[in-house]
């Protein structure tokens, strides 16, 4: 393999992850699909995961990956509740997207 | 017996109370004793409490006796208290005892009539008021008093309601006296926004401490003459007073003559220091409304045929007279004439009372005439009272008449002037009066068809009741005079009783030309008198001079017109501008921060559209803002 | 080599990314989103997490993906967004800025930080590592079971409860309500 002088540092993970946040921030903004906006949302997620065992390594301490094992647990049940809703609200309608659910209207 | 000095108002409100809850069982004539006791304890506690301030040295003969604590509210203390001082106690005394009389006048004059002690109930609550006025320690318990003698004076003047004018005239002097008020209102407000207290003791002590800055006297001094010149009846608001003689006749004694009209003069003397630490204008201004009211009033009370308005206008007369006393530095002179005014104005309009009473309610002069035959005490009394008047020697009036005009020559020899032509005029028009009534032929002869079904119309004396009071009055006013006489320090007795109160205040005429020569005005004075005198018979008695009585004089030169078209044009006119600005403007800023408010939440409320992908880009929004404010605030520290 | 395995990770991880936000049919995003999670898991290989990178692969690529695809398969297949329109039609730009400012300010606050971030971590316990294959899994094990072993107690409440809830959300009653017909 090719000897490469340069090796990524903390702040490259870093960058990626805030690259790969702002993605999932635009994609929940932007798509109507209820579903792609969750997995948008879990984008973020992963996002977040990343920058902390990023600097779980950085800064010599377990407790970041610790951390991260509890946002996936937490991560998986919140998709189950969530949707587990867009079922619910889903299986009277024919088409329904995020611009529909407008009962907040004030 | 000073600490039972509350006791000299009180009383009178008993008899008032008494008469309200018993006073028709009582009935006619025992309602009306009642209320004439109560006066007369008054009287009686008042007696004695002067004789204990005689017997105390001159510096401490002032005391206030607290009732209650009133209104302690944040910086405002007052308390419901009587100050007995020098001042005080000469009005009470002399309130109180002319009071006394009238009441028992009454009981005479109002026999007979079906709401008898409805009236006596009035009679002494207005004495109640008064003394509050007067005895009051501190300018919101003498307002108290201030109002309640108007609202009384209101009762008293539309007493026989059932009349039109009788209940238009009470309107008036009420309304016309409100405006008083307000220059009073005002003067409180401002007096307690820079001294921080409404007692006079405290008021006064800081005027002549040099405390009050002159503006703010000039502010007070003024107000309170607004206020003064509408109880007092003076030029721009006398109009009241005349048409107040629709009341009964002992109404139109005891307060448009003796007492509630007086109130003006007393609030000013009592704040003479405010007046004197003041701009040297302003008693200038009080002389000179003072010295025109006079002169005004005696012109047209020369053309009255009415025997109670003749007395009206001169009352307003008179009072000119003691404002133009107070405006020329002469508070003992003021209060000297106040005295012996309403000893002979009171003898006058009960005797016209009486006069009214035995022409079974006649009261046009032009139908009496030799009635000194029919009626010979009320004549004689009635006599005594208009020597009083015209300045005689040695009757009460001449002697407090001169003392003014004395003091008005030192101070300025223009008014001094007018007061002489005043006074010339009163001696006149008084003379016309007796003789119209009391002399020449009798013409109630005449019309005595046209009264009603009287048949032969004869004139009858009145009751013992009804003349004692008269024949006192009439022995008042002969001594009265001997309170003040200008022979030297030893016969001063009121301006050495009154000095704690007014020295300070008191214009010091000592080294003037006019004091050094006051024998030589003494004999103008009645020289001045006696031409009056002499010019009234030659007119009226003798008819060697053709009477000028021109309309003009007789509508009092139209100001009561001017006046109401004032209110009825422009007056109406600006009174609807302020309703308007008051509904739409106040009223409109009010509702309209309301509909603002509306507005602008109305048009938030877009803000709600209920999609929640926009709820959702504004949250992100705020996220990215807090993130780099946080950022900015840790990349700058 | 690690900067390869890193750029070949990343680029998985982004091209993933912008095909779920991209992608018209939900069966597709969600693909894209397996891709991303993929990458994510070599990443965290590369940082010595290898415990969980293994359990994002089992959990999220394994059980939450799935779980997606059978609710998108159970509401339809055929449900595909129109991407064209916009209903409210500022969304998309101010998202766009939105989006760009956030990632605007943190690449700023990392490069302020950038001295602490630079410095080589050593990794956890590198030592233990070249000996012990274990040793991340037994470091992940001492902490949670020690010291987060409350939290960890209540992670498992919290699946049963989510479980049953969403059990009792998602069911067909007797008398279903319906929602208002629009």
């Amino acid at each position: 393999m090719i000897a490469l002088s340069l090796a990524p540092t903390a702040s490259w993970y870093l960058v990626l992850s805030a690259v790969l946040f702002g993605i999932g921030t635009f994609g929940v903004l932007v798509r109507r699909n209820p579903l792609v906006m969750f997995m948008c949302i879990e984008l973020m997620l992963n996002a977040v995961n990343l920058s902390f065992v990023t600097l779980a390594r950085q800064l010599n301490d377990i407790n970041g990956q610790t951390i991260v094992f509890f946002v996936m647990v937490v991560a998986a049940a919140e998709v189950v509740v969530g949707l587990g809703i867009i079922v619910a609200i889903m299986r009277n309608r024919s088409s329904v997207t995020a611009d529909d659910l407008a009962e907040l209207k004030g | 017996m000073l600490d039972l000095i509350w006791l000299i108002p009180v009383l009178p409100l008993v008899g008032a109370l008494i008469n309200l809850i018993l006073g028709r069982k009582l009935g006619d004539p025992r309602a009306g004793w009642v209320a004439t006791i109560a006066t007369a304890s008054s009287f009686l506690v008042t007696v004695l409490a002067y004789f204990e301030m005689l017997g105390r040295p001159a510096e401490e003969r002032s005391h206030v006796a607290t009732m209650f604590s009133w209104i302690r509210v944040g910086s405002l203390q007052v308390d419901l208290a009587v100050l007995a001082d020098p001042l005080s106690i000469v009005m009470a005394l002399f309130v109180t005892g002319i009071s006394t009389l009238i009441h028992l006048y009454a009981i005479g004059y109002m026999h007979g009539d079906n709401k008898f002690s409805k009236f006596f109930l009035y009679l002494n609550l207005f004495v109640f008021s008064m003394l509050l006025l007067v005895l009051g320690e501190n300018l919101l318990v003498t307002f108290l008093g201030w109002e309640g003698v108007g609202a009384c004076s209101y009762f008293l003047i539309s007493f026989w309601h059932t009349r039109d004018s009788a209940a238009v005239a009470g309107k008036k002097a009420f309304v016309t006296n409100r405006i008083g008020d307000f220059g009073v209102m005002a003067a409180m407000f401002l007096a307690f926004n820079s001294l921080g207290t409404l007692s006079y003791n405290a008021i006064n002590d800081s005027a002549h401490s040099g405390e009050l800055a002159a503006v703010t006297a000039t502010a007070i001094g003024l107000l309170l003459f607004v206020g003064a010149c509408g109880k007092s009846a003076q030029l721009p608001l006398y109009l009241w007073l005349p048409d107040a003689m629709e009341g009964p006749t002992p109404v139109s004694a005891l307060i448009h003559a003796a007492t509630m009209v007086t109130s003006g003069v007393f609030l000013m003397t009592r704040m003479s220091p405010v007046l004197h630490a003041s701009y040297e204008w302003v008693p200038t201004v009080i002389a000179v409304v003072g010295a025109a009211t006079a002169l005004f009033a005696a012109t047209v009370a020369v053309a009255q045929n009415d025997i109670k308005k003749v007395l009206a206008y001169s009352t307003v007369s008179q009072l000119g007279y003691m404002f133009l006393a107070v405006g020329s530095g002469a508070y003992v002179a003021a209060i000297f004439h106040m005295v012996t005014h309403a000893f002979f104005k009171a003898l006058l309009f009960l005797g016209s009372g009486s006069v009214i009473h035995g022409m079974h309610h006649e009261q046009d002069m032009r139908r009496m005439g030799a009635l000194r035959k029919v009626m010979p005490v009320t004549a004689f009394t009635f006599i005594i009272g208009w020597l009083a008047i015209a300045g005689v020697p040695p009757f009460a009036g001449f002697w407090s008449k001169d003392e003014i005009l004395l003091y008005v020559y030192a101070n300025n020899r223009g008014l001094y002037v007018v007061g002489l032509i005043t006074a010339l005029l009163t001696a006149f028009y008084m003379t016309r009066q007796v003789i119209m009534v009391f002399f020449g032929k009798a013409k109630w002869n005449d019309h005595s068809a046209e009264h009603g079904s009287h048949g032969d119309l004869t004139p009858h004396e009145s009751s013992w009741v009804m003349l004692t009071p008269l024949v006192m009055l009439a022995g008042l006013s002969v001594v009265g005079g001997a309170m003040q006489l200008p022979f030297g320090k030893k016969f001063n007795f009121l301006e050495r009783w009154l000095a704690p109160v007014v020295e300070e205040s008191e214009a010091h005429i000592g080294e003037t030309w006019a004091y050094q020569n006051k024998y030589l005005l003494l004999v103008v004075a009645i020289v001045v008198a006696v031409v009056g005198i002499a010019a009234s018979i030659a007119v009226y008695a003798k008819s060697w001079i053709k009477p000028i009585e021109p309309k003009v004089l007789e509508q009092a030169w139209y100001y009561d017109n001017a006046a109401s078209r004032l209110i009825a044009g422009p007056g109406a006119r600006t009174f609807n501008l302020i309703a308007w600005i008051d509904a739409n403007i106040v009223d409109g800023t009010v509702n309209g921060v309301g509909k603002l408010i509306r507005n602008i939440a109305t048009s938030l409320r877009r803000a709600q559209s209920g999609f929640v992908r926009a709820y959702a880009l504004l949250i992100s929004f705020g996220a990215v803002v807090i993130l780099a404010w946080f950022f900015l605030r840790g990349a700058l520290l | 080599m690690e900067l390869f395995v890193f750029s070949c990770a990343a680029l998985m991880v982004v091209v993933g990314a912008v095909g779920v936000i991209i992608r018209k049919h939900p069966v597709h995003a969600a693909l894209s989103l397996v891709l991303t999670l993929f990458g994510v898991a070599v990443l965290f290989v590369i940082q010595q997490a290898h415990f969980l990178a293994a359990v994002q692969v089992i959990v999220y690529a394994g059980a939450i993906v799935v779980l997606f695809l059978f609710v998108i398969m159970l509401l339809g297949v055929d449900r595909v967004e129109n991407l064209r329109t916009e209903p409210l039609t500022t969304q998309r730009p101010l998202a766009v800025i939105v989006s760009l400012g956030l990632i605007g300010v943190l690449v700023a606050a990392f490069a302020t930080g950038s001295g602490v971030l630079n410095e080589r971590g050593e990794g956890l316990n590198i030592p233990d590592l070249l000996n012990d294959s274990d040793a991340n899994t037994k470091q992940l094990a001492q902490s949670i079971f020690s010291q987060y072993v409350v939290a960890f107690e209540v992670t498992s409440v919290l699946l049963v409860v989510a479980v049953v809830g969403t059990v009792l959300l998602a069911r067909r009653t007797k008398n279903s309500v319906t929602e208002n017909p629009k």
